[in-house]
C-alpha cells in the first residue's frame, strides 16, 4: 500500500462508515473494508477506477465533485470523509472541505506543499514552473489547478473554524523525517491531515 | 443462427412451461387460481444452488434471453449480448433464470390464454398485474427451481424495477440487485407517452374492448402506432440522426403524406412487425405495470425510507443519452440508497442510442458487468 495510505489506515477506527472523495482504484477502501470492518463510498470519476472498485467490492459511485459536491450526502452521515492527493484538482477546495465536515465528523486531507525546498528552487533558478515526483506535469495539462503550501492550507483552516486534530508530514518517500518535522513547509512534501468541527 | 454456434453463445435452448396451482393474489384484490409461467434456463445450478442469476425483461420482453430455438433462428435472445459463456453474466458460472411475466404474451397466463372460468381467451378479464405481484410470483418459481436465494436478480427498464422490488418484497432471497436503465418511479412524461400508447390501441375498431379475439381479428393499427411512440422514446436525438438524418425514400418530395422521409418507413416497419407478434392487452398491461411502479407511494414518497428492508447490493448504471429513463432518475434511486445507508455502485455509461443502450454492448458497459458480475460469482462460489 501507498505509504500515505498506510498512514491514513492508522486513523480509521474499527466499523466507521467511511467517504473516500477521489478512491481510484478502491484500495485503501477495500482495505478498510477487510481489515477495519469499515463500510462506506468511494467517489471517483475515472471509468478503469471505477471498473476497478466495482471488480473488488468497493462500493463506488460516479460523482464529479466540482459539477455535482456532495449535495447527495446527508448531514453527519460519516465518521470519516477522506481526500487524498485530490484536493488541489478541484476547483474550489474550500467549498470541498466544508462540504466534507458537513457530511463526515471529521476529515483527512492530503495534498502536496508547493512550498517544498526544490519547488522554490526550480522556479528560482530556471523561472519555469517547477515539476516533482509529486507534481510530474507541465503547466498546461496539469490536473492540479489549486495548488497550496501547508501554510496556506492551516490559515484557510484556521480563517473556517477548523480545527486541525493531527498533521504528519512526509517526503516524497513518505518517510516522517527529523527535518521535515523541523521545517515543514521548506521540507515536507505532502503532507496529511486529520480535521474536525468538534471541539477537542 | 450463424453456421455453427458461436463459442460464446449458450446455443440451442428451449423453453419450459411450469404450471403452479397455489393461488396468487394480487394488488389489485383479485386472485389467479392457477397460471402457468415459461422459462429458459442457461448454465447448471451448483450443488448449494447459490449460483442463480434472475433476469428480468423489459415492456416487450420475455423469456427468450439467450441462445437460439433453432438452427435456423435469425436472431439469438433479446439479451445474448450479456449472456453466455465468457459474456458478464457468465453461464459457465452462472445458472441463469428467464422467463415470460405474468399477463405476457410468449406463452405465460395472461390475457391472450384461456380463461378457465369461460373456456375463452382471459381478454380484459385479466387482472391488472403490478411489478410486486410479478416478483411474487418469481418467488415461486424460485422455489419450484429450488433456488433460496438469488446471488443476482437483473434487469433493464422495467425490468430494473423488478430486481429493486425484489429487494423490498423478499430482502433475504436476493446477494445482488442490478437495475440498469431503469427509474424509481415514471414521469408524468412517461405516463403521457404510455397513455397515448394506450388510446391508440384501445380507440382501434378492432379492440372491441379488448375481446377483439372473439372476433377472430386484432386491433393491428393501434399496435403499430403505440409501438412507434414507444420506439420514439427508445432512441436518442442523435442516434435517430445518425441513423436516418433526413435522408428521402426516394430523392425528391412528393408531395403526399406517404412515408417520404426514411425515419418514417422505419418507424411503420418496426410498428408493423410488432404487431403481428405482440398481444394488444399485454400491452396494455405492460404499460399499466410501468405507471403504477412506485415503492415509495406507501412511504410518503420518501424512497430511502422505502428502502429500508432492503439488505442487498445494488449496481445501478444508466446512460447518457437514455432520455426516456435519464440518469437523473437513476442518481434519484442511489441518493435514496445511500440516505438508506445501502450498499451501491452507480456509474453513467456514455453511449449514444438512448433508452436502447442497455441492449447494446459498449466496451465500458461490458467491463462494468463484467467486473460486478465477476465479484458476484466469486462471493457467491458461482
Amino acid at each position: 500500500m501507498r505509504p500515505d495510505l498506510e498512514i491514513i489506515q492508522q486513523w480509521v477506527q474499527r466499523g466507521q462508515h467511511v467517504l473516500d472523495l477521489g478512491c481510484g482504484d478502491g484500495t485503501l477502501l477495500d482495505f478498510l473494508q477487510r481489515e477495519r470492518g469499515a463500510s462506506g463510498f468511494g467517489l471517483e470519476i475515472n471509468p478503469e477506477h471505477i471498473t476497478t472498485c466495482m471488480g473488488r467490492g468497493v462500493s463506488v459511485i460516479e460523482q464529479n465533485l466540482d459539477s455535482q459536491g456532495l449535495d447527495n450526502f446527508d448531514d453527519g452521515m460519516f465518521d470519516v470523509v477522506l481526500m487524498t492527493q485530490a484536493l488541489q484538482a478541484v476547483r474550489r477546495p474550500d467549498r470541498v472541505i466544508e462540504e466534507m465536515l458537513r457530511v463526515g465528523r471529521e476529515g483527512i486531507v492530503t495534498f502536496p506543499n508547493f512550498a517544498h525546498w526544490r519547488l522554490r528552487w526550480g522556479l528560482t533558478l530556471s523561472g519555469r514552473m517547477p515539476e516533482s515526483n509529486a507534481l510530474p506535469y507541465k503547466w498546461y495539462n496539469t490536473p492540479n489547478i489549486r495548488l497550496c503550501t501547508f501554510k496556506d492550507f492551516e490559515a484557510l483552516c484556521k480563517q473556517k473554524g477548523i480545527r486541525i486534530k493531527s498533521r504528519r508530514v512526509v517526503d516524497g518517500q513518505h518517510q516522517n523525517s527529523w527535518l521535515a518535522r523541523l521545517w515543514p513547509n521548506l521540507l515536507g512534501e505532502i503532507a496529511i491531515y486529520r480535521i474536525t468541527r468538534e471541539e477537542s | 443462427m450463424p453456421d455453427s454456434v458461436p463459442s460464446d453463445s449458450v446455443g440451442i435452448v428451449s423453453p419450459q412451461t411450469i404450471a403452479f396451482n397455489t393461488p396468487l393474489e394480487l394488488a389489485c384484490g383479485q386472485t389467479l387460481e392457477e397460471y402457468e409461467l415459461v422459462v429458459e434456463t442457461y448454465g447448471t445450478l451448483n450443488e448449494d444452488a447459490s449460483n442463480a442469476v434472475l433476469i428480468c425483461h423489459a415492456l416487450s420482453g420475455h423469456h427468450h434471453a439467450a441462445g437460439y430455438h433453432c438452427a435456423d433462428d435469425r436472431k439469438p435472445g433479446w439479451w445474448d449480448s450479456c449472456i453466455g459463456p465468457g459474456k458478464p453474466i457468465d453461464t459457465n458460472r452462472f445458472f441463469v433464470v428467464s422467463l415470460n411475466n405474468l399477463g405476457g404474451c410468449h406463452g405465460s397466463t395472461g390475457p391472450s390464454s384461456i380463461n378457465p372460468a369461460t373456456g375463452k381467451p382471459y381478454g380484459p378479464d385479466f387482472p391488472v398485474i403490478t411489478v410486486t405481484d410479478w416478483v411474487h410470483s418469481q418467488a415461486r418459481l424460485a422455489d419450484r427451481l429450488g433456488i433460496q436465494q438469488w446471488a443476482a436478480v437483473v434487469g433493464g427498464s422495467l425490468g430494473g424495477m423488478q430486481a429493486m422490488q425484489w429487494s423490498l418484497s423478499y430482502p433475504d432471497r436476493l446477494r445482488h440487485a442490478v437495475i440498469i436503465a431503469s427509474t424509481p418511479k415514471l414521469s408524468a412524461q412517461n405516463i403521457a407517452f404510455n397513455e397515448v400508447a394506450r388510446q391508440a390501441i384501445t380507440s382501434d375498431t378492432e379492440f372491441h374492448d379488448g375481446r377483439y379475439y372473439d372476433f377472430d381479428t386484432v386491433p393491428r393499427r393501434g399496435l403499430m402506432l403505440a409501438r412507434m411512440v414507444g420506439h420514439i422514446t427508445y432512441l436518442s436525438d442523435a442516434s435517430m440522426g445518425e441513423k436516418f438524418g433526413r435522408e428521402l425514400r426516394e430523392e425528391a418530395f412528393k408531395f403526399g403524406y406517404d412515408a417520404e422521409f426514411q425515419v418514417e418507413s422505419y418507424l411503420r416497419y418496426q410498428g408493423e412487425r410488432f404487431s403481428e407478434t405482440f398481444d394488444a392487452n399485454t400491452y396494455l398491461l405492460m404499460t399499466r405495470a410501468l405507471d403504477y411502479f412506485d415503492p415509495a407511494w406507501h412511504t410518503e414518497g420518501d424512497l430511502a425510507r422505502a428502502l429500508t428492508p432492503a439488505t442487498c447490493e445494488y449496481l445501478v448504471l444508466s446512460f447518457s443519452t437514455d432520455w426516456r429513463f435519464s440518469p437523473a432518475r437513476s442518481e434519484e434511486m442511489v441518493n435514496a440508497m445511500i440516505s438508506a445507508r445501502k450498499k451501491v455502485s452507480y456509474a453513467e455509461v456514455d453511449a449514444p442510442w438512448g433508452h436502447d443502450a442497455f441492449l447494446i454492448p459498449t466496451p465500458r458497459y461490458t467491463d462494468i458487468f463484467t467486473a460486478y458480475m465477476g465479484r458476484v460469482a466469486r462471493e457467491t462460489g458461482a
